[in-house]
């Protein structure tokens, strides 16, 4: 987690930095003249919190994604390291190379071994080019196959998170198939024999996201989006313009609360006080307990009975008029 | 030389043309004046027709006897699924299926028009009433059922009534052991259902898998175009997943990779030939081939 100093704000958050900096003012003050000033200072930080709170009140569905893609949010490897121990990260996918934009292996959660998978965005430039952003290619899809195929083997359960501005549109990725590795997985996954957990934890673009989010349960973090396409593209196709995007995010109602309303995800998890970056710990706190409660439910059932539920779950996703003939 | 287009505007319920025919000099007042009947949507407008491969000029009647592949060059022309039916089925029997299915703004979706007005437009200027038509019937004798999209319904888009369609074919191929076949031709997700178009491709690979443990068969056939969520769905799950020569197949549009490499692209990038030289085709069949080359499939999956 980045030092207070060291802290990145979004539009939306200045009226914090603001506060930050007046904190940092008393604190060189009381410094200087040996005056005692924690008084003010606690005040201050009791604004900020109740700041926190109230910024992110009353969201717009633009301002969602724009935290989303916070660029102090924790990505997959952080909220690996918060809620697991005995991390071990498996590489590749044993035909191309491997893919940096998809991270993955077993952990220990509470002292049970699962296997957990995502996309991983870099925190600074050079990482976030060597993580592609978190737009996986075929390989990254394919290891996460081949990963998840390695738990079905062990009978442990399988974790994704999603956060991905959308699967890479590059020529390489067409040349090795990027639609039919995400379909593959798509597959494949509706037919995994263990626990299936799929949590948004940032971005949920599109096929990129879907490809390793096909589960028993999908749960959306507070401040994250989930759609078809983002609101950028949508804007230039369906506007012909890039400037439409917040009217998009609005059109496509894209947020958790939206997608918890139309039943196609399962919970919203909440996150820390202004959003996940404040607090990777706390953060990793508050979704432990759906992961631990979901695996205990899921472990009730045999196979065969998650499988079929799994298949009927998203069977019922639609909407559509049946009129008379 | 071929004009490069735009799929992605059809997905925007636009046509997809560009510019320069858009502001041509003469305009079309009256559309579809040789062309009332609705078997001949979606092909070439008028008596004669010019490939736009090879400029060669023929009658709309000797191509639709050629079966809409230019006699020249064979460049297959986009058709219609009535026109895929009538080639693939016997006797042009076939009995058309869950077509009760409508699709609805439930989101009330709205960019630069209301999707619901979108959807009017789009059934008052044809008889089809969504992007995929499922039917049975026989193929040489052999049962199969097909769902084809319509690209002339908003880009043959994928939306919740595609996903219902299709699995219902689905369900219908496990109740009866009939196999299945579809045939598309997208430009990609309905964006107008956001997330609910999205969750079509998990709703239909789900119901493929059942297809998958009861033994049936699956084929798909790719046509030109199939973008997007259909290539990241069930139009790479085939037991066999066949192609049109020459059809414009990929997970993202050449425009997108484009701006996204900051290259040109190189000559028959994404084309059915260039899939099956990296090994994600079983095989290429002309539209002339087809029917047989299908039932030859299928019995060989019977006997």
């Amino acid at each position: 987690m980045p030092q207070d100093k060291n802290r990145q704000f979004l539009e939306f958050e200045k009226p914090i930095k603001e506060l930050f900096d007046d904190i940092e003012g008393l604190k060189q003050k009381a410094e200087k003249s040996k005056i005692d000033l924690s008084d003010p200072i606690r005040k201050l930080e009791e604004r900020v919190i109740e700041t926190r709170k109230a910024i992110t009140q009353n969201l717009t569905p633009w301002q969602k994604v724009q935290l989303s893609r916070h660029p102090d949010r924790p990505y997959t490897l952080k909220y690996i390291d918060k809620l697991t121990t005995d991390f071990v990260e498996l590489f590749g996918d044993r035909n191309v190379r491997d893919d940096k934009a998809m991270v993955g292996g077993f952990a220990s959660l509470d002292g049970r071994t699962v296997m957990i998978i995502g996309q991983q965005k870099g925190i600074n430039t050079k990482a976030r080019q060597l993580r592609n952003f978190g737009m996986a290619n075929p390989e990254g899809y394919r290891k996460a196959l081949r990963l998840m195929k390695l738990a079905e083997k062990f009978n442990k359960p399988v974790i994704t998170l999603i956060d991905t501005p959308g699967a890479y549109p590059g020529l390489e990725a067409e040349e090795r198939g990027q639609g039919e590795a995400i379909a593959r997985n798509i597959y494949e996954m509706m037919r995994l024999k263990v626990p299936v957990i799929c949590v948004v934890i940032g971005e949920g673009a599109s096929g990129g996201a879907l490809g390793i989010g096909v589960g028993d349960r999908v749960f959306m973090l507070e401040n994250t989006w989930y759609t078809v396409i983002s609101p950028e593209s949508c804007s230039s196709i369906l506007w012909r313009s890039w400037d439409q995007k917040e009217k998009a995010a609005e059109q496509l109602k894209l947020t958790p609360d939206y997608m918890h309303q139309f039943g196609l995800i399962d919970e919203i998890i909440p996150e820390p006080v202004g959003g996940a970056h404040w607090d990777y710990q706390e953060a990793a706190n508050l979704l432990k307990p759906y992961l631990l409660n979901t695996l205990n439910e899921l472990g009730q059932l045999t196979p065969e009975q998650r499988i079929e539920k799994r298949i009927e779950k998203f069977n019922k996703m639609g909407f559509y008029d049946e009129v008379a003939q | 030389m071929k004009q490069e287009e735009d799929f992605e505007a059809n997905l925007a319920g636009e046509e997809g043309q560009s510019e320069e025919t858009k502001t041509s000099w003469f305009k079309r007042i009256k559309k579809g004046i040789l062309t009332s009947t609705a078997e001949k949507k979606e092909t070439p407008e008028g008596l004669w027709s010019k490939c736009p491969e090879c400029g060669y000029i023929c009658t709309v009647t000797e191509l639709r006897e050629n079966m809409f592949v230019c006699p020249k060059c064979a460049y297959h022309h986009r058709i219609g699924s009535s026109e895929y039916f009538d080639i693939i089925f016997d006797d042009d029997q076939y009995e058309i299926l869950y077509e009760n299915i409508r699709s609805k703004d439930f989101l009330h979706f709205t960019d630069l028009k209301s999707y619901e007005k979108r959807l009017q437009e789009t059934w008052a200027k044809t008889d089809i009433t969504d992007s995929v038509r499922v039917a049975k019937g026989t193929v040489k004798s052999n049962d199969l059922v097909i769902a084809c999209m319509d690209f002339e319904f908003i880009g043959g888009s994928l939306g919740s009534v595609m996903g219902e369609r299709i699995a219902r074919a689905a369900t219908l191929c496990l109740e009866k052991r009939i196999p299945l076949m579809i045939i598309c031709k997208s430009g990609g997700a309905r964006m107008m259902e956001s997330a609910f178009s999205l969750m079509q491709l998990a709703k239909v690979s789900g119901k493929l898998s059942q297809l998958t443990d009861a033994g049936i068969p699956y084929i798909s056939l790719l046509t030109d175009p199939s973008f997007g969520g259909i290539s990241a769905s069930f139009g790479m799950l085939g037991d066999l997943n066949i192609a049109e020569p020459g059809a414009l197949i990929g997970f993202a549009g050449p425009r997108v990779i484009k701006e996204t490499i900051k290259k040109d692209l190189p000559e028959g990038f994404q084309r059915s030939e260039f899939l099956l030289e990296h090994g994600f085709l079983d095989f290429i069949v002309p539209r002339k081939e087809l029917k047989e080359k299908l039932a030859t499939v299928l019995s060989l999956f019977k006997n």
